[in-house]
């Protein structure tokens, strides 16, 4: 008897113990691992994810992209170069260290080396000056109308800690491990518990985020798994090992939502995708001796755009998982047109007309290289795209192989050895300026570095540089504007669709979670039932 | 004997220079891991300098020539990933591969030799006929197919064993295994059951073949007219002589384990080397690459060693054939 009572006292004393630390553990997984730990070493989607639940930054962006204090309470101009930023007092790093002005000089002499390849969000930053231990002034080389929307690029480590463990260097590969990418310690709202490499990363709330009265989030414990296999990581979303997966693959999408405790959430990603000519070559790769290179020709890129039948393959290869667009940014991009994004109409009877105009009634032939491990149905969709422009006489011939070599063989590496190509393109500030640079001209330092065809146009090359350094919003927004409408015009590239994102959610653990159109989990949005 | 495993050991060196001169021209066609391990935002510069920190510009048989002295000397080189030593890397997942090779060999030998007896024994049995067609399955469905079904009905309708992944883990030393507690057996049993599938079948028709073979000979005769018990004829003398040839195969097939467990670990995220070599692939890491495909070659070449040296153990002609030729030469 008397056992028996303190067994019974000892379920109860169990059961409250748990009620009282209740253990909400938030377990998802995507195909990939994070490159690494190191704020500052690598530039790719999901790591920067990962570090930003875990290091801190002057300024956070949320979901819906807009931006909101982190380590930086307020900010102003002083004047078209300088800016001064006031910090957070009162911050700590996740192994007690106080975060002050010191840091942040730290962290961007760290970032801007060479070898980081994050450096790209602070190329416009001349110095960063301490005014005090809770001010800094931030000096651009010129003015930059985008210096806040790279900030969110920006992660702020601890000078202390890093020197404590030589981790100043940012190295990549070259023989030696970076501590830096193997130990974090931010003043983001996780910690790093555990990484595993390929097999799991294990994160914990840290109590001490200064922000931690207005936490967002209940999760005890996140673990991330990196599952390659679409059907593993659908089984184990199914049989309730996981509570999120991302991506969904399209044709599991029916089969996921038919199941009651699962929900498929979708939107638009901000990656735009789209095929592109190349304008350079006097005479096109495919056409040795012909002397000719018809896309310089605007008539023939003009055919190729209104012979695509955009709608066709959202609704048969992208099963309506995709957005048409008629622009080279997606919505949410800064300089994003809504009245620019039709996309060009479909009419095979105008593509030809344009051609025979052109001099190619009988069409040409030309090679389409493009990715099959990199986009969303990468390969379906130029094998749609195939019969299309068949259908106006131009003879197609696929050259589909992996992202490694796709991206040298169409990139600098082989000196755009393309003719005619597939890419997809984010942004990486959010802003209109990165795709004018990158894509769309070539004239300039550190311009047209994914310009695969080489295209370019006087007025939007002197309307880019314009834009670059405009500080006024809407002076700068009408700049876009016209440098579109050129592209636009003379169809530098033909725009596909933005990708939808499909994640795949277990309803009965997962309260609720904000999908942010870069497609990955900000452990801030979670919350669990 | 000794000269034996000495010329079998300078065999497996040149079979292994091989190897991975074969490996190291083929990366050239894989890609480019400076793709992968930069942003599309870096510049050119950037991107020729970590090319050549990763002496990518050197040509191909001085990169070689490199890599061949620097293994020598135990120097597997470094991730092009996180810069971890590759030995390391490699040493971390071995022991995951490895139990699982071990379990499925364990499996397809402990249900194949019995499986392959019963046939043999009693061909006319509807038992047999139920074994013989069953294996026709285990053959003919490919390995990945056999792990997404049995993820299927045990961890998705059935929700009995979890899908994937390598949990429930109990160091030992410098080994962590999973036999050690029942959460590291649920999740070790279904991928080690598809690996072991076609391997089983094998061992069972092997053996079923094998017995009917021996059962027609004369000793087996006179010793049933000795009026031995069947268990000691069919155990004895008929299971003991089909061993040699099971041997053969089990250790091949041993072999093949390691490399089908590629296939296996991708369905179930099992953290092994097969993972690895998987995901190097995808990234280009060329010092693991290479050094997997020398370490596959290099298991291959013991496990041929140890099956001859079987040999020797199981067949006593072969130790006469072998000492009067040595004596003759």
């Amino acid at each position: 008897m008397v056992f028996g009572k303190a067994f019974l006292a000892g379920i109860s004393a169990a059961i409250l113990l748990c009620g009282a630390v209740e253990a909400k553990t938030f377990r998802y997984s995507t195909t990939g691992d994070i490159l690494g730990l190191d704020p500052h070493m690598n530039n790719e989607g999901p790591t920067n994810t990962m570090k930003s639940n875990v290091y801190g930054r002057l300024i956070h962006r949320l979901p819906d992209l807009s931006l909101e204090p982190d380590l930086a309470t307020e900010w102003e101009r002083l004047d078209d170069t300088t800016w001064r930023f006031k910090l957070r007092e009162g911050v700590t790093f996740h192994n007690g260290n106080p975060f002050a002005a010191n840091d942040v000089l730290y962290s961007f002499r760290r970032q801007a080396q060479e070898t980081s390849d994050m450096g790209f969000a602070l190329t416009s930053i001349e110095a960063i000056n301490a005014i005090d231990d809770y001010t800094i002034e931030i000096k651009t080389k010129g003015p930059d109308p985008i210096l806040l929307l790279n900030l969110p690029n920006f992660y702020i480590v601890d000078e202390e800690y890093m020197e404590e463990n030589d981790a100043f260097e940012v190295i990549q590969a070259a023989g030696k491990i970076n501590f830096a990418n193997t130990n974090a310690n931010g003043t983001g709202p996780f910690k790093v518990v555990e990484w595993v490499q390929d097999n799991k990363v294990v994160l914990e709330p840290f109590e001490g985020w200064w922000n931690q009265e207005n936490r967002t989030d209940n999760v005890t414990r996140a673990e991330f798994t990196p599952i390659a296999n679409d059907a593993t990581r659908v089984a184990a979303l199914l049989s309730g090992e996981l509570d999120l997966i991302y991506p969904v693959p399209l044709q599991d999408i029916d089969r996921l939502n038919g199941d009651g405790n699962i929900e498929v959430l979708q939107g638009p990603e901000l990656r735009t995708i789209f095929l592109g000519f190349d304008q350079h070559r006097d005479e096109l790769l495919d056409m040795p001796g012909s002397g000719k290179n018809p896309f310089k020709d605007v008539r023939v890129r003009k055919a190729f755009a209104h012979a695509i039948d955009t709608s066709a393959i959202q609704r048969v290869v992208m099963r309506g998982a995709s957005t048409p667009t008629g622009l080279m940014v997606a919505p949410g991009i800064n300089g994003f047109q809504e009245d620019m994004n039709t996309p060009y109409a479909y009419d095979p009877e105008q593509a030809k007309a344009l051609l025979a105009e052109a001099g190619y009634a009988d069409g040409f032939t030309v090679t389409l290289d493009c990715p099959n491990d990199r986009y969303v149905n990468d390969e379906a969709i130029c094998t749609a795209v195939i019969p299309m422009l068949q259908r106006v006489g131009i003879d197609v011939t696929l050259n589909a192989q992996t992202k490694s070599l796709h991206f040298n063989k169409i990139g600098e590496a082989e000196g755009n050895n393309t003719s005619f190509f597939m890419l997809g393109w984010t942004p990486g500030s959010f802003d209109s300026l990165n795709v004018l640079q990158n894509i769309m001209t070539v004239d300039g330092e550190g311009q047209g570095a994914w310009n695969c065809g080489r295209y370019t146009n006087a007025e939007l090359e002197e309307l880019t540089d314009q834009i670059a350094v405009t500080v006024d919003e809407a002076e700068r927004n009408e700049l876009i504007r016209k440098a579109f409408q050129i592209h636009q015009d003379e169809v530098g590239h033909v725009p596909l669709h933005q990708q939808a994102l499909a994640w795949g959610i277990r309803t009965d653990t997962v309260e609720s979670v904000i999908q942010r159109p870069f497609n990955d989990v900000d452990l801030r949005t979670v919350v669990m039932k | 004997m000794i000269a034996f495993i000495i010329q079998r050991l300078f065999q497996a060196v040149l079979v292994m220079l091989v190897v991975a001169l074969i490996s190291f021209s083929l990366f050239q066609f894989v890609g480019d891991p400076i793709n992968n391990m930069l942003g599309v935002e870096a510049t050119i510069e950037q991107r020729e300098a970590l090319r050549e920190r990763l002496g990518l510009n050197a040509p191909i048989p001085v990169q070689f020539a490199t890599w061949v002295g620097n293994a020598v000397q135990g120097e597997l080189g470094k991730s092009y990933r996180m810069g971890k030593p590759v030995a390391e890397l490699i040493a971390e997942r071995l022991p995951a591969t490895l139990e699982l090779v071990a379990l499925s060999a364990v499996i397809a030998l402990i249900v194949g030799i019995p499986m392959g007896v019963y046939t043999g024994l009693h061909r006319e049995s509807w038992l047999s006929k139920f074994f013989l067609a069953a294996s026709l399955i285990g053959i003919s469905i490919p390995t990945f197919l056999i792990g997404i079904l049995l993820i299927l009905i045990f961890g998705v309708w059935l929700g009995w064993l979890p899908t994937f992944g390598r949990q429930g883990l109990v160091d030992i030393g410098l080994w962590q295994t999973s036999f050690l507690s029942l959460k590291g057996w649920s999740h070790i049993i279904m991928p080690a059951v598809t690996l072991a599938l076609f391997q089983l079948t094998l061992i069972m028709r092997l053996v079923r073949a094998e017995m009917l073979e021996v059962l027609r000979t004369d000793y087996i005769k006179f010793a049933r007219a000795r009026g031995l018990s069947n268990r000691a004829v069919h155990f004895g003398h008929a299971l003991k002589n089909t061993l040699v040839p099971v041997i053969t195969i089990t250790g091949l097939q041993i072999g093949s384990l390691l490399a089908f467990s590629i296939i296996t670990e991708t369905v179930f995220q099992w953290p092994g080397m097969g993972l690895l070599i998987i995901q190097a692939i995808s990234f280009v890491d060329i010092p693991i690459m290479s050094s997997y495909l020398v370490l596959i070659a290099l298991f291959f070449v013991v496990i041929n060693l140890i099956v001859d040296l079987l040999y020797y153990a199981v067949d006593p002609r072969l130790r006469i054939e072998r000492t009067s030729s040595t004596g003759g030469a």
